[in-house]
């Protein structure tokens, strides 16, 4: 293609400066997805009404990118008018009479000064348009942040966790990336408007030539856009598509080589590939066809403005430095133009992401804080009263369920897959709120509770741990109140010690990306470690040893009964963990089908077959071990 | 696998490197130069058109308007109608030169990423593995995504940019070579000032994405962790380090956002001292040099012309760094060796169960100490044999060496009484077959990850194959049958019921040998005898080697295989190595200890 280099690079330029990188110069996609207005007239409006609404809160930048803007504006009119006058006054009398070399340096002098106003003025348009974007950018993550940091665990349950970041991420990107060209662009139709101006001082017809040029350049920049947009937003889904079998397949890369499937994926790969081919080459038919285009429109203006410009130079009415003036003010316009249809065409974009921030913001904040009531001293009770539980699509989870866990017993919760024992586990440490009824620890109602004394007083162990990208010691040691010996003695209990001191740099080995990567067993150790390190009160193990070697886990457990004196409520999955209750309640269809002791409860034909079924499974953990992590 | 192939490196490449990779990539992919003869004709006539319009200007101004005859409109309008032309046949042969680029880099591309992808998919497993496969993934996506962003740009530019630039400094030097000596000299310096502000911003960019990469790792934390962060009452905590991220990004956003506009504020001025310069001297020594006004005015558009070129060279040198290393990566992936190589007069497997024996089977990863060493087997057909072991006793690598995901270090398996190297690999796929603890399941049907089991299988045998493991119930009362999607990874089934799926799929086979890997899992009382049966129904009339976590699985098999450290140290019936009391007895007793009420353990 024939980039003129200036133009071109500046397109590019422009479109990295709001983003992370170098990127490449092929306009972005246009929304296909809906969330937008009906006609384009409506999402133009909605448009800039969102523009404004960012803009205003960055008054002091987007003042100042403007009055950069204005200046480039003028800067490039002066340009070609310098260029005209030093025609006239220097370069013609240069060849004829001959000139001095003070005017010489004068003329020199005068470009540099325009030059300087012109580099000035995007310094200052720029920076600060950039500026205004960076600092929206930052306002609207803070915001998001606190939004899913106060948001009620249903609402986090009922997202999934990619669209939820993307809330923060590329949806705060999109939103305000029609920001970067907004200085420019309004900048644009001053020096329009000055440049018509200055066309008519010079010569109406010439004036006339701009007229025509200019709105055609619009016009075919905006087909160029239009026509490109789907098939980019085409490359991307074919993007996505390779991606997406390249990441499955080699996630299967085991299930591949034994299935002997790996050229039948290959074929999967081909077509992919083919259809990303494909979409990229019919881009680039229609970037061939435009970008040349848009590149030849100026010079075709400039030739049209020689003809004209000799035809009026014959008839007097104008001099040779008009015909200079107007043909550079045409090599400098053609690039502005295009600036337009680069923010005309992000506008979409904004008002779509703009619509799913707005949504997010509007989510209302999770359980409202009790205030005063502290947890009781010493040990405490912890006590399900009538408890009901339906999730806000109306699937009932607990249905009147009452029990209570005295104070330093253990209590197993055993039921069947989708019981609601989760959703018990989670409402004692107020997650969510009951739907009906109430939850009390030390006979207070969790939701009197002030968060910080619920917090200090109850620990809940999820199944799934969670583990942050920090070191070993801050996962388990969260608010960093533990000595060493504090913190070897917790891990001792859970097991953890060990490995952890077998890893690199013990305690203080990073976990994750750049640091250690844990076994689904170690992971649960740890994590009961970090519940251990609060000294809790009510300790609530939701199948938190579940994926721990039985032979470690049966140490946890005995290392849990000698050394605990908290009320514990513990949902298990294996032998070994009812073993280690005082009592066992037995949850059926989200309400308390049995209770009492094991031993006692093995009357009861369903809780009966459900321990066989458990015994049957008597395993091994998939803690460490190789076949589950290098094979499957 | 040689190293550099999943270590990333950096993007610095000498330019004998660049050449290097260069040569290596038209060795691969001679398609390259399909045409490119044509196109770089085609390139320099539209870099030679870049001309026409200051030269017009050049010719209007001397010729028709200063002349000494004074206005020629006749001339101007024959003058300006042959530049019209001129510029529209530039026009055209552009499209040409770009669609014709495009189209060989994009084939190219294609046909490099689905080679790549096919090469890795025979590296051994050990190189799969899981630290491994994002690496992996990215050579065939953002690596050639690296080289695809190059050919729509820097490739071209590459190709028209030095021309342009060649073309211009010629007319130059037709007018004046003393002006277009100064204009190369004025030039000169923009070079490094240019280069390093590129540098600076290049690493400003690396900035932003670190700091980029840690805001999500701090989001992805309050998303997460959402859970995590409520019950142990830390928001506050992760409100800080969000927005510490947040600030840091922003920070270094506006650090690249400064060189940016900086390099394009100095490449603007630069346009416009070059022009002063022209002009200043081409005023005082023009006429001395043979310039006139035209040709002196055409300078100056000329100027404004060259700077750009020379700006988007500057720019496209670290892109093509990038694009080079990308490019080598893969070539890379496409030149490491393949460890276990399929024979090609493979001998097929007989039918019926298979027996297998293994003389002096021992195994070591490329570096690593012996995992597995002098292992002598001999199973009859139709054996059921379980595996027990701690972790790193060798039974995994043993599970990869009896399916052929690694070939032994020494020793040899023999299966059916042949050498298993020797096998025909779709025979050998079929008849021996491996069920490992987790199935992965691809993002289709149920239905349709069954019928992977064996090639071109179709609905009917799938049913069937359900059905032999007294399954058809199970599928019955899926919402959509077998056309009931499974989920990325399958995981909209629970590990138990990918296992039945995994089963199934074993059984479409019908493989002679089956090597089970058990769940470890906790699966819910009705999926746990649906795999009960299955397992028993799927291992009738073949030969089983199943690493056992449960109790009951070695208690029930023929023999078992005890290893420890490497080496299988004990081999028997459950009941005799109970007795002996050797490693087997201590394993069990511990597994007792964790599993079982003491009671009920006699009967089992």
């Amino acid at each position: 293609m024939a980039r003129p280099g200036g133009a071109a690079a500046n397109l590019v330029r422009f479109t990295a400066a709001g983003d992370h990188g170098p990127v490449s110069s092929a306009p972005p996609a246009q929304p296909t997805a809906s969330g937008l207005p009906d006609s384009a007239g409506a999402v133009f409006m909605a448009g800039l009404r969102i523009v404004w609404r960012y803009v205003r809160n960055q008054p002091l930048r987007f003042t100042l990118a403007m009055i950069g803007a204005t200046g480039y504006a003028a800067g490039a009119v002066g340009t070609a008018w310098v260029l005209g006058a030093i025609t006239d006054r220097l370069v013609i009398p240069a060849f004829g009479d001959g000139v001095t070399s003070e005017a010489a340096a004068a003329g020199a002098a005068a470009i540099i000064g325009v030059g300087l106003l012109r580099a000035g003025s995007i310094l200052l348009r720029r920076y600060n348009g950039g500026l205004t974007g960076l600092r929206t950018r930052v306002d609207l993550r803070k915001a998001v942040t606190d939004t899913l940091l106060a948001a009620p665990m249903e609402y986090h349950r009922s997202r999934p966790t990619g669209e939820l970041l993307a809330h923060a991420d590329a949806d705060v990107q999109a939103s305000t990336e029609v920001l970067d060209p907004l200085a420019f662009s309004l900048g644009v139709v001053v020096l329009v408007a000055f440049s018509l101006v200055a066309l008519f001082i010079v010569d109406p017809w010439i004036a006339l030539v701009a007229l025509v040029l200019f709105p055609s350049l619009a016009l075919l920049n905006r087909a160029y856009t239009n026509r490109i947009a789907s098939l980019v937003a085409r490359v991307q889904v074919c993007l996505a598509e390779v991606a997406g079998v390249a990441h499955e397949s080699f996630d299967g890369a085991l299930a591949v080589k034994t299935l002997g499937i790996a050229d039948a994926e290959t074929e999967r790969m081909r077509v992919a590939a083919n259809d990303l081919r494909d979409a990229r080459v019919a881009v680039g038919r229609v970037r061939a066809v435009f970008e040349p285009a848009i590149d030849t429109l100026p010079g075709l203006g400039i030739i049209v403005v020689a003809l004209v410009g000799a035809v009026r130079i014959g008839a007097g009415t104008m001099d040779p430095g008009g015909l200079v003036a107007a043909a550079s003010l045409f090599g400098l316009l053609a690039f502005p133009v295009r600036i337009v249809g680069f923010f005309l065409q992000e506008l979409p974009r904004s008002v779509v992401a703009t619509g799913r921030i707005d949504g997010v913001l509007a989510v209302p904040p999770g359980p409202q804080p009790g205030v005063g009531a502290a947890v009781p001293p010493g040990p405490v009770a912890l006590r399900f009263d009538h408890v009901g539980f339906s999730w806000p699509d109306g699937s009932r989870v607990l249905d009147d369920l009452s029990f209570s866990v005295a104070p330093g017993e253990v209590v197993a919760l055993v039921g069947a897959t989708g019981s609601g024992k989760t959703t018990l586990c989670e409402l004692a440490v107020r997650l969510m709120d009951p739907t009906s009824g109430s939850v009390q620890v030390g006979g207070v109602d969790v939701t009197e509770l002030d968060p910080a004394s619920l917090r200090q007083a109850v620990a809940l162990v999820f199944q799934e741990s969670f583990l942050f990208a920090d070191p070993l010691r801050t996962n388990v040691d969260l608010t960093g109140e533990l000595s060493g010996e504090e913190l070897a003695e917790v891990a001792g209990i859970a097991h953890a010690h060990e490995f952890v001191l077998a890893t690199p740099q013990g305690w203080d080995t990073p976990v994750g990306e750049r640091g250690v990567s844990l076994s689904g067993g170690q992971r649960q150790r740890l994590a009961l470690a970090r519940a251990l390190a609060r000294r809790p009160r009510v300790l609530i193990l939701d199948d938190a040893t579940s994926a721990i070697d039985p032979v470690v886990e049966a140490g946890v457990l005995a290392n849990l009964r000698r050394s605990l004196s908290a009320t514990t409520l513990v949902v298990a999955h294996r032998l070994a963990t009812i073993r280690l209750a005082d009592r066992v309640v037995f949850l059926a269809d989200g309400r308390v089908a049995a209770e009492g002791r094991h031993t006692d409860l093995l009357g009861v034909p369903a809780y009966a077959e459900l321990v066989r079924a458990y015994e049957r499974d008597a395993d091994g953990g998939a803690d460490g071990d190789g076949t589950g992590e290098g094979l499957s | 696998m040689s190293p550099d192939v999943t270590t990333e490196e950096l993007p610095a490449t000498a330019p004998a490197g660049a050449i290097a990779v260069l040569r290596r990539a038209l060795r691969t992919s001679p398609g390259l130069l399909r045409g490119v003869r044509t196109t770089v004709m085609l390139a320099l006539f539209g870099a030679a058109g870049r001309v026409v319009v200051p030269v017009l200007v050049q010719q209007v101004l001397d010729r028709g308007i200063l002349g000494e005859e004074g206005v020629q409109v006749a001339f101007v309008a024959g003058a300006t109608a042959l530049a019209a032309l001129l510029v529209l046949a530039v026009m055209v042969a552009s499209r040409f030169t770009y669609l014709r680029v495009v189209t060989i880099a994009e084939e190219t591309l294609a046909d490099l990423r689905v080679r790549a992808f096919a090469h890795i998919h025979r590296f051994s497993v050990a190189d799969l593995d899981e630290t491994r496969r994002g690496v992996l993934t990215a050579r065939v996506t953002s690596d050639v995504e690296t080289v695809a962003r190059f050919a729509q740009w820097g490739a071209i530019a590459w190709v028209v940019n030095p021309i342009v630039i060649l073309v211009l400094v010629g007319v130059l030097t037709v007018y004046s070579w003393q002006m277009a000596i100064v204009v190369v000299v004025a030039l000169v310096p923009l070079l490094p000032i240019l280069r390093f502000l590129q540098q600076r911003q290049l690493r400003a960019y690396d900035r932003v994405r670190t700091r980029v990469s840690q805001t999500l790792t701090a989001l992805s934390e309050l998303v997460m962790g959402a859970g995590a962060v409520r019950a142990y009452g830390i928001e506050k905590r992760s409100r800080d380090r969000m927005e510490t991220a947040i600030d840091a990004q922003y920070d270094a956003e506006r650090r690249a956002l400064l060189f940016v506009t900086s390099s394009f504020a100095t490449s603007d001025l630069a346009g416009a001292v070059v022009t002063a310069i022209v002009v200043a001297v081409g005023v005082v020594f023009g006429p001395g040099w043979g310039l006139d006004a035209g040709s002196l005015v055409a300078t100056l558009f000329l100027v404004t012309l060259i700077v750009g070129p020379v700006t988007e060279l500057n720019e496209i040198l670290d892109q093509t760094q990038s694009a080079v290393a990308g490019w080598r990566k893969v070539l890379d992936v496409l030149d490491t060796p393949v460890e276990v190589v399929e024979p090609t007069d493979g001998v097929l497997l007989p039918p019926g169960p298979i027996t297998l024996r293994t003389d002096h089977l021992s195994f070591a990863y490329r570096t690593g100490p012996m995992v597995l060493s002098d292992v002598n087997l001999e199973l009859p057909p139709g054996a059921h044999v379980a595996v027990v072991g701690e972790t790193g006793s060798g039974k995994s690598t043993l599970v990869r060496l009896l399916t052929r995901l690694a070939d032994p270090t020494e020793g040899r398996i023999l299966v059916a009484g042949i050498d298993l190297r020797r096998v025909d690999p779709v025979s050998r796929q079929q008849r021996i077959r491996l069920v490992p603890q987790d199935s992965f399941l691809f993002d289709t049907t149920v239905g349709r990850n069954v019928a992977l089991g064996r090639l071109g299988a179709g609905t009917d045998e799938v049913s069937a194959a359900f059905a032999d493991l007294d399954l058809g119930w199970w599928v019955d009362q899926l919402p959509l049958g077998l056309d009931t999607p499974v989920g990325e990874r399958g995981d909209q089934l629970s590990v138990g019921e990918r296992q039945l799926v995994a089963l199934a799929r074993a059984q479409l086979a019908d493989p002679g040998l089956l090597i089970l890997d058990e769940a470890t899992s906790a699966v819910d009382s009705v999926t746990e005898r649906a795999l009960a049966s299955a397992l028993t129904r799927v291992s009738a009339g073949r030969t089983t080697v199943s690493v056992a976590h449960r109790l009951s699985t070695a208690e029930g098999a023929d023999l078992v295989l005890v290893f420890d450290g490497g080496r299988l140290v004990e081999a028997g019936h459950h009941a005799e190595l109970v007795a002996a009391g050797g490693r087997y007895a201590e394993l069990y007793g511990s597994w007792l200890g964790g599993t079982r009420e003491p009671p009920a353990s006699t009967t089992g």
